[in-house]
């Protein structure tokens, strides 16, 4: 798979509609599709795949429940139960898609987004709102589900993940990593190194873009003059753009690129062009900057929908499985609300806590001056 | 042989194979590391010995060597990079105090990060601009980074040795200008801990406190001083986060007097944490202001101007004579 390639191929579904060989309009971008926002099945040249009736449902569950504990997480923020939220409202066949491409000792590398790839990594989403609740920096450890903190910095963590895979290389692993970052993020210099470092050590990463269209209120045309997978191809490595909105595609791209990386033949770029329907946070108003007509265009091609379109005309699901997981779906989003409004607060000397593993002189004069000042309250008011 | 006497940069080169050779976690990064052996030769020949896999020679960006190096500390290895230059450091400036420094603290103590970060810094070599700097109190600012230097070969070796060995990032600050100077290394002694000041010389009218490439300016100083009979304590502070307060409050509960000396520009400078703070725990024994000597709010001058910059013998016995005269 090469960036010429790519850039060579039309869409299917466009080649039997085209009229004209223009130039490609931005709704209309070259990219790899499985499944049509009508929910047709199309084939592809160089990524096919073959999901049983149960794997397909299990993508769309996946999809499903993502998406309901992101509304329910919203709605927390708007009940003032958390200070931020990072929806990922249309984005959840890039994540489900890409994640449930990967092997467990696979690491994942997460912007602070990636809330459906941390659900098919089994965290549990209660896990990631301690940082939005602000009782924490991020509530899970790494280690348990190779699922790394989300990092607020942009673009850091891909150096990371490059890091990463070159010690997975040097370990002799076949394992891959996986460093998650947006449109954005793709203007950094620390993503620009990261490509370097990991074509030069041949590392075995996929650097998997959600190009949502929008960093804040600045589009993409604010961040690069050429399409986003075209970058790889002056680092050395190879680009590919999917339609980021069919899980189908989404799937069989990452694999295909971590196949890649397993077989010694370094890092990938995958640039899923998607939509972020939402705001980028909470505290953030994107009537301010973007049409709505641009939202209703995208949501006609909608990740879930299409999936559920495709499910329904083949006969792979009957409405006892909608039914089914909507009573899931509810039942998670309640398990989720108790769970942040139960979230005790950090105990006062949590401040002190893990500055250094060895310790600092410091840090304890500090943790002792504080509790000897927060003592003499206590002992006022007796 | 346990007792050598070694330049401080052939010590530092002794460490890293030290730690190389016990542990096949420990990885050398950095510009130029690696055939060349470091554009000051502190890595030289141990790629050679090692491989370039423990060895590793690295693209030109300081940002993508810091952040690598978290990844692979990540994976389980101690990566210890070298940052070829004082002034070259600020691209990797993010890395540090972002992502480096708060990793185990974000992970509530779940993740470390053994991480050494060598810097040679410093001014004294009459280099061009950027090779001269020591911007130690940028990184001491920051919660989660130790930062440690050197002024002898023996320390130079042990000290690193200790660095790898902390889970914690230390961020290991070199005096190049000191690098050519041979002192005794005994491989086989057992060192103090990491963060603790060591009395270099004693004296009883004053105390000189410095760490780094002003420890030999102290000493000199001292040495003259003596001459004209005042006694001067010198005080190797060894590391500047933490730094060993009580080790200088014995010291200024004997002395009364305390000056601290530092290439770096006095304003904002360690010598300001530390006035602020012996005088906070010393105020009824000082018989005078804690005095700072350093550099100036300035750029670092040009090389042939380095000489007025940078504390010399001269101005540290000015700043003596002028604690005294209180």
């Amino acid at each position: 798979m090469t960036v010429e390639s790519t850039a060579a191929r039309k869409p299917r579904r466009s080649s039997t509609k085209r009229v004209s060989a223009k130039k490609p309009q931005r709704s209309e971008p070259e990219l790899v599709q499985l499944l049509t926002p009508e929910g047709e099945r199309v084939e592809h040249p160089d990524y096919s795949i073959d999901l049983t009736p149960d794997e397909l449902l299990g993508l769309y569950r996946d999809m499903v429940l993502t998406r309901r504990f992101d509304a329910e997480a919203t709605s927390l923020q708007r009940q003032g139960e958390l200070g931020l939220w990072a929806s990922l409202l249309g984005q959840e066949a890039a994540q489900i898609g890409s994640a449930r491409a990967l092997r467990d000792d696979d690491y994942v590398f997460p912007t602070y987004r990636e809330h459906g790839v941390a659900w098919c990594r089994g965290v549990d989403p209660t896990n990631l709102l301690g940082m939005f609740r602000g009782v924490n920096h991020g509530g899970w450890d790494p280690s348990t589900n190779n699922f790394h903190l989300y990092t607020i910095v942009i673009g850091s963590q891909t150096l990371h993940a490059t890091g990463y895979a070159m010690g997975v290389a040097k370990d002799g692993a076949d394992s891959a990593v996986v460093a998650y970052f947006g449109d954005g993020a793709s203007s950094q210099g620390d993503v620009a190194e990261s490509f370097t470092f990991s074509a030069v050590y041949n590392a075995p990463v996929v650097f998997f873009c959600q190009n949502n269209q929008w960093a804040i209120s600045e589009p993409t045309e604010r961040q690069t003059r050429v399409p986003l997978y075209q970058r790889a191809q002056g680092f050395g490595f190879p680009g590919v753009r999917v339609d980021g909105n069919d899980v189908l595609a989404c799937l069989a791209v990452t694999r295909d690129a971590l196949e890649r990386a397993r077989r010694g033949e370094g890092p990938t770029l995958v640039e899923a062009f998607t939509y972020r329907m939402g705001a980028h946070t909470t505290s953030d108003d994107p009537t301010k900057y973007r049409a709505d007509e641009e939202r209703e265009a995208w949501e006609a091609k909608d990740p879930i929908l299409r999936l559920r379109t495709y499910l329904e005309k083949e006969g792979f699901a009957d409405a006892a499985f909608f039914d089914g997981l909507e009573t899931e779906s509810e039942s998670l989003g309640r398990r989720v609300r108790e769970a942040v409004r139960a979230m005790p607060d950090p105990d006062q000397m949590a401040i002190f806590e893990n500055v250094y593993a060895d310790g600092h002189a410091l840090v304890d004069e500090e943790r002792a001056q504080f509790a000897a000042y927060q003592a003499s309250f206590a002992e006022e008011g007796k | 042989m346990p007792v050598q006497k070694l330049p401080l940069a052939k010590a530092i080169n002794e460490s890293l194979r030290t730690a190389l050779d016990t542990d096949p976690k420990v990885l050398i990064m950095g510009e130029d590391v690696g055939k060349l052996g470091g554009v000051f030769r502190v890595t030289d020949g141990l790629q050679k010995d090692f491989g370039e896999e423990r060895v590793i020679d690295t693209p030109l960006a300081e940002s993508g060597i810091v952040g690598t190096a978290i990844g692979l500390a990540l994976r389980g290895y101690r990566p210890v990079v070298e940052i070829q230059f004082d002034g070259f450091v600020f691209p990797a400036y993010d890395q540090i105090v972002t992502q480096l420094a708060k990793m185990h603290a974000r992970s509530l103590g779940k993740i470390k990060m053994p991480v050494v970060i060598r810097i040679p810094y410093g001014g004294g070599i009459g280099a061009v601009e950027h090779h001269s700097e020591s911007p130690e109190a940028l990184f001491a600012h920051v919660a989660g980074l130790k930062i440690v230097s050197p002024s002898n070969s023996s320390d130079a070796y042990w000290m690193m040795q200790q660095a790898i060995q902390s889970d914690d990032p230390v961020i290991f600050f070199e005096p190049k200008r000191r690098y050519w100077d041979k002192s005794e290394v005994d491989t086989e002694a057992i060192p103090g801990p990491l963060h603790t000041a060591r009395v270099v010389r004693e004296g009883s009218d004053i105390t000189l406190a410095a760490y780094g490439p002003m420890v030999k300016v102290c000493v000199e100083a001292a040495a003259a001083a003596a001459e004209e009979g005042k006694s001067l304590e010198v005080l190797d502070l060894r590391s500047m986060s933490p730094i060993d307060f009580d080790a200088i409050q014995t010291s200024v509960e004997k002395t009364r007097r305390l000056v601290v000396v530092h290439e770096a520009p006095v304003f904002y400078g360690s010598g300001a944490e530390i006035a602020a703070r012996i005088t906070e725990r010393c105020f009824y024994h000082l018989e005078a202001p804690v005095l700072r000597v350093g550099g100036f709010h300035a750029p670092y001058p040009p090389a042939r101007l380095e000489e007025e910059y940078l504390p010399g013998l001269d101005r540290v016995l000015d700043a003596v004579d002028r604690s005294l005269a209180y």
